[in-house]
């Protein structure tokens, strides 16, 4: 290795990614579109540790001594409220973003698991349905292949506000995802950019919602748990809002959440991190005396059964993951990279979900590459990494003395970056000073 | 966010009935507004050069009277109290402008809900169904009266946060919807000598539109300006000395629903708050038009 | 014919009541009193029965409407026939906003007016206005007819995709990528359709027919500013 005798110095304000956007943006005249989440550093749950046992507490076996993992959600007003095993969901991804092949393992996986998978901004396909026990229905913005039939068919229903990749952006599908299938499914022409809408056509505002969700609980007969999803921005009214406006669960999506495509800036510039979200959302459920009543999920980043275990601490009821599912489905796995490379990209670094041309098969609507994909194959990979994550937060959890994950609390957590305390509300290890006890939050 | 109601009586004998009507019609939206509630009467002007002040203080067993002599003796102006519940209506035979100082200064923790020669604002923290009967408004008689049920967006649910806003002599606001350029807005009418008690957006509009009627600009022209300035989503309701207006924003996403009978005007953000008024299945029933002020008075 | 009174018994029951019948059924005509502006009404049915509201429907009447037959005797608030997916959905007054919001099939008459949005999202319902609509009407508008026999509020047809709109009289501006569109004879002999189905009396010709441009289907810099 030799060095450059040229002392070439960098720019931190327009490094090398930053320079080719400015000549990507003069060339092409229109914005970045991408999909995944955001890429920036962040404070994270990487940021918070257990205080595990010690001689004031004493830790569970890992064999005999049970840790309980299930969850209940929608118990305020469902007349069927849902049971899953393990405290990790799929998120809603949309059939369209993602191949048939992807939906069906997921599904799958989700099923032999106990847990439930989630349709996206396209409508249930039979593939779901039959493959995914557990299937949350997704009420969008633009109601693509919303029809009572399905609402009824589905086990929970999740009116969609927004998501953290994109907090008050619509959903987007690029042309050559827009295949035969999908354009039928959304009532579109073949091969159109799908412009999406960012309101919900027939109501705006948590009062309105109120006597939308009402409406969908009359033509479900009350029977399904509804839950409200939002981006985290405004994270404690919002929660707030959503259990005033009726919800049975509130799913709240931190920046770090991904996405099939959207604008790079939407991803990067908008939205709070993870790591604060599940802190003012828990807050806001407890000023009401709705904590465990209605029911917290959280996405956005979750990676390892470490983030769950910290989300269920910090008060989530369960977590949803996506982008993990997809990485565990094949996602920047090191195979096919001549395709990789074809895009423009390398395993590792690929977000190029919106193009259509997934290499191994997830994100594409093209037959040749989703065969890259055998559902069989997928679901076994899924179902390993949330067996892994359950084990993961079971350990930590007894690690902990708890003999059920939701007995984690904030208590059992410190922060190692005064960012990470003051986001999370948990002392900085060593000291027991959380930045900004005293403001307003 | 908020449910607002509005009722302006054409025909005079209808004014005993007020209070039974406007408490029918801000029950009415309870759902779309569980946390407060809050009404303005406009009823029983006083005497010429005389004021009247709506007050509240938290502590149901406050001194009013105690205060009220105060007040007497420093304006030297006759002052009646009548305590309701944690409100006290104080009129004073003076200008209401020495009046509200004295007050601030001397007793800060008293706070001004509403001035005017005869509108009078109720409003609390509650079901509306128990904030009216709290108040006795059932049994209240005017003119005329809004009211406005609130589900807390962005600030906290506070007696003062609730609706409506006082900003002028018997004018009041309600709002259903949610402002996005409020805080410079704030900044900038602070800066223009306008004092605030909460960070609601709604006590932002009120201020706006008081601060350009202090300019010089008619109702009409105020909540003209406010299409320009004001951003956001909102339908305005808004009580004046001699009527109601009604506004809603360019894009209109906030519902808002007027029927009209020769006896009466009614507004509400549902028609359900209008069903039971006499004679509805006969009114004219339309909604109004986006970015167009709509005004009733009884000139 | 059975009625129900909604002085007497709640939304939920008699949805219950509606959602319970079979579709052998022979309990096809209901007559609901008293309406008084409620919410939900008669909404997520599955059969072809037929439901008469005497009187203001509040929000989402007749939502999700499958094969039935809904009738409001007064004016319909916020999202009536939201996506309907057939059957037919009859206004005799007017509609509040989101009239026919993302309907799928089926048919929607106003015989009044109707507010803005109406047939926004819309994706595939034939929407008949016997009045006039209010801005951004069909909005996003994929599928489907929206046939106007007053006027149109602002930005008609907005980012509209595949529907067909059609205006008898004056438009205040058509939205991002809408334009006129020539009427031929086979535009007018399927509004002639439509007109009759509504049960409206006005000649087709006179209608102006509007449609997308097609200049937003994909992403191009030099369209930045309809964005």
């Amino acid at each position: 290795m030799s060095v450059d005798p040229r002392g070439l110095r960098p720019s931190y304000s327009f490094p090398q990614h930053v320079l080719a956007e400015i000549h990507r943006a003069a060339d092409q005249g229109l914005y970045e579109i991408r999909g995944y989440g955001a890429k920036r550093h962040l404070p994270t749950f990487d940021d918070l540790v257990f205080l595990g046992a010690s001689v004031s507490r004493y830790p569970l076996e890992g064999y005999r001594e049970r840790c309980g993992t299930d969850v209940t959600i929608g118990a305020r007003f469902a007349k069927k409220p849902i049971h899953l095993k393990i405290p990790i969901t799929i998120a809603g991804m949309s059939f369209g973003a993602l191949g048939a092949n992807a939906k069906e393992a997921l599904g799958r996986a989700a099923t032999e698991m106990g847990t439930s998978t989630t349709t996206g901004d396209g409508g249930m396909t039979e593939e779901e349905r039959r493959s995914s026990k557990t299937l949350v229905y997704q009420v969008l913005p633009s109601r693509y292949g919303m029809n009572p039939d399905d609402l009824r068919r589905a086990d929970a229903i999740e009116v969609v506000v927004g998501q953290g990749a994109k907090p008050g952006g619509g959903g987007m599908l690029l042309g050559m995802k827009i295949t035969e299938r999908v354009a039928k499914m959304r009532t579109l022409p073949v091969g159109i950019d799908q412009r999406s809408a960012c309101r919900h056509p027939d109501w705006t505002g948590p009062d309105d919602l109120t006597i939308k969700i009402q409406e969908i609980r009359e033509i479900t007969d009350w029977e399904k748990p509804i839950y409200v999803k939002v981006g985290a921005t405004r994270t404690r009214y919002d929660v707030a809002l959503a259990v005033k406006a009726g919800a049975d669960a509130v799913v709240v999506d931190g920046m770090q959440g991904g996405t099939a495509a959207t604008q790079d800036v939407f991803i990067e510039h908008a939205g709070i991190p993870t790591l604060p979200a599940v802190r003012l959302a828990v807050e806001a459920l407890q000023e009401l005396d709705m904590h465990r009543k209605v029911q917290l999920i959280v996405s956005g980043g979750i990676r390892s059964g470490a983030d769950v275990a910290k989300a269920l601490a910090l008060g989530a009821d369960a977590v949803s993951i996506g982008v993990a599912a997809m990485v565990a489905l094949g996602c920047n796995r090191p195979m096919f990279i001549e395709d990789y490379h074809a895009l423009g990209t390398e395993p590792g670094f690929c977000h190029h979900c919106h193009t259509g041309k997934c290499p191994v098969g997830v994100t594409t609507q093209i037959p040749e590459l989703q065969a890259r994909l055998k559902p069989e194959q997928g679901a076994r990979w899924l179902k390993n990494y949330l067996t892994v994550m359950t084990l993961e937060a079971q350990t930590l959890a007894r690690a902990c003395g708890k003999s059920h994950v939701h007995n984690l609390e904030p208590d059992d957590l410190v922060a190692l970056t005064v960012e990470a305390a003051a986001m999370a509300k948990v002392p900085l290890a060593g000291t027991d000073w959380i930045p900004g006890q005293n403001s307003r939050y | 966010m908020c449910g607002i109601v509005g009722l302006f009586l054409k025909n005079p004998d209808l004014r005993p009935s007020l209070g039974r009507h406007i408490k029918v019609m801000l029950i009415g939206m309870t759902d779309r507004g569980p946390d407060s509630a809050g009404i303005a009467v406009y009823h029983q002007p006083v005497e010429r050069n005389s004021c009247k002040l709506t007050a509240f203080h938290a502590d149901p067993h406050h001194h009013w009277r105690e205060i009220g002599g105060q007040l007497a003796e420093a304006l030297a102006a006759e002052v009646d109290v009548e305590v309701k519940g944690n409100h006290a209506v104080i009129k004073v035979a003076a200008p209401d402008s020495g009046a509200r100082a004295w007050l601030k200064k001397n007793h800060p923790d008293v706070r001004i809900m509403g001035y005017g020669e005869l509108m009078e604002v109720y409003k609390d923290m509650g079901l509306p169904a128990d904030v009216v009967a709290r108040y006795g408004v059932d049994a209240m008689e005017g003119s005329h009266a809004i009211g406005h049920t609130r589900m807390a967006t962005e600030s906290a649910v506070t007696t003062e946060h609730s609706h409506p806003f006082t900003a002028a002599p018997d004018m009041c606001l309600v709002h259903n919807g949610s402002l996005s350029n409020h805080n410079n807005l704030r900044k900038w009418l602070r800066h223009h000598g306008h004092d605030f008690e909460t960070d609601n957006d709604s006590e932002v509009a009120a201020r706006y539109f008081a601060h350009r009627m202090g300019e010089g600009a008619t109702l009409a022209e105020a909540l003209e300006a406010g299409l320009s300035d004001l951003d956001g989503f909102y339908t305005f309701t808004m009580g004046t000395r001699d009527g109601f207006a009604v506004l809603r924003d360019g894009i209109a996403c906030k519902p808002a629903v007027l029927a009209e009978t020769d006896d009466w005007v009614a507004m509400a953000s549902e028609f359900r708050s209008l069903a039971n008024l006499p004679g509805v299945d006969q009114a004219a029933i339309w909604e109004p038009k986006p970015a167009v002020v709509y005004t009733w008075s009884l000139q | 014919m059975i009625t129900v009174d909604l002085a007497d018994t709640s939304v939920r029951a008699l949805n219950d009541r509606l959602h319970k019948l079979q579709p052998e059924t022979n309990e096809r005509a209901w007559h609901v009193i008293n309406p008084k502006g409620a919410h939900a009404l008669a909404c997520g049915l599955t059969i072809p029965i037929e439901v008469i509201i005497e009187g203001h429907a509040g929000y989402y009447c007749a939502g999700m409407n499958k094969e039935a037959t809904v009738i409001v005797n007064g004016h319909a608030g916020q999202g009536v026939a939201e996506n309907i997916m057939s059957g037919e959905v009859r206004v005799k007054g007017n509609a509040s906003q989101a009239a026919g919001a993302s309907g799928h099939g089926g048919l929607l008459v106003i015989e009044g007016d109707a507010s803005a949005r109406c047939g926004i999202s819309m994706k595939g319902v034939d929407i008949v206005v016997g009045g006039s609509v209010g801005h951004m009407s069909a909005f996003m508008a994929q599928a489907g007819s929206l046939v106007v026999c007053g006027d149109a509020g602002a930005s008609l047809g907005d980012s509209l995709y595949e529907a067909r709109l059609y205006v008898q009289g004056s438009v205040e501006s058509l939205g991002a990528d809408c334009v006129e569109k020539k009427m031929t004879p086979h535009h007018i002999a399927k509004l002639e359709r439509l007109l009759a189905r509504a049960g409206i009396k006005t000649d087709a010709r006179r209608f102006r027919r509007y449609g997308s441009a097609r200049r937003l289907y994909n992403f191009h810099v030099d369209h930045a500013d309809a964005y």
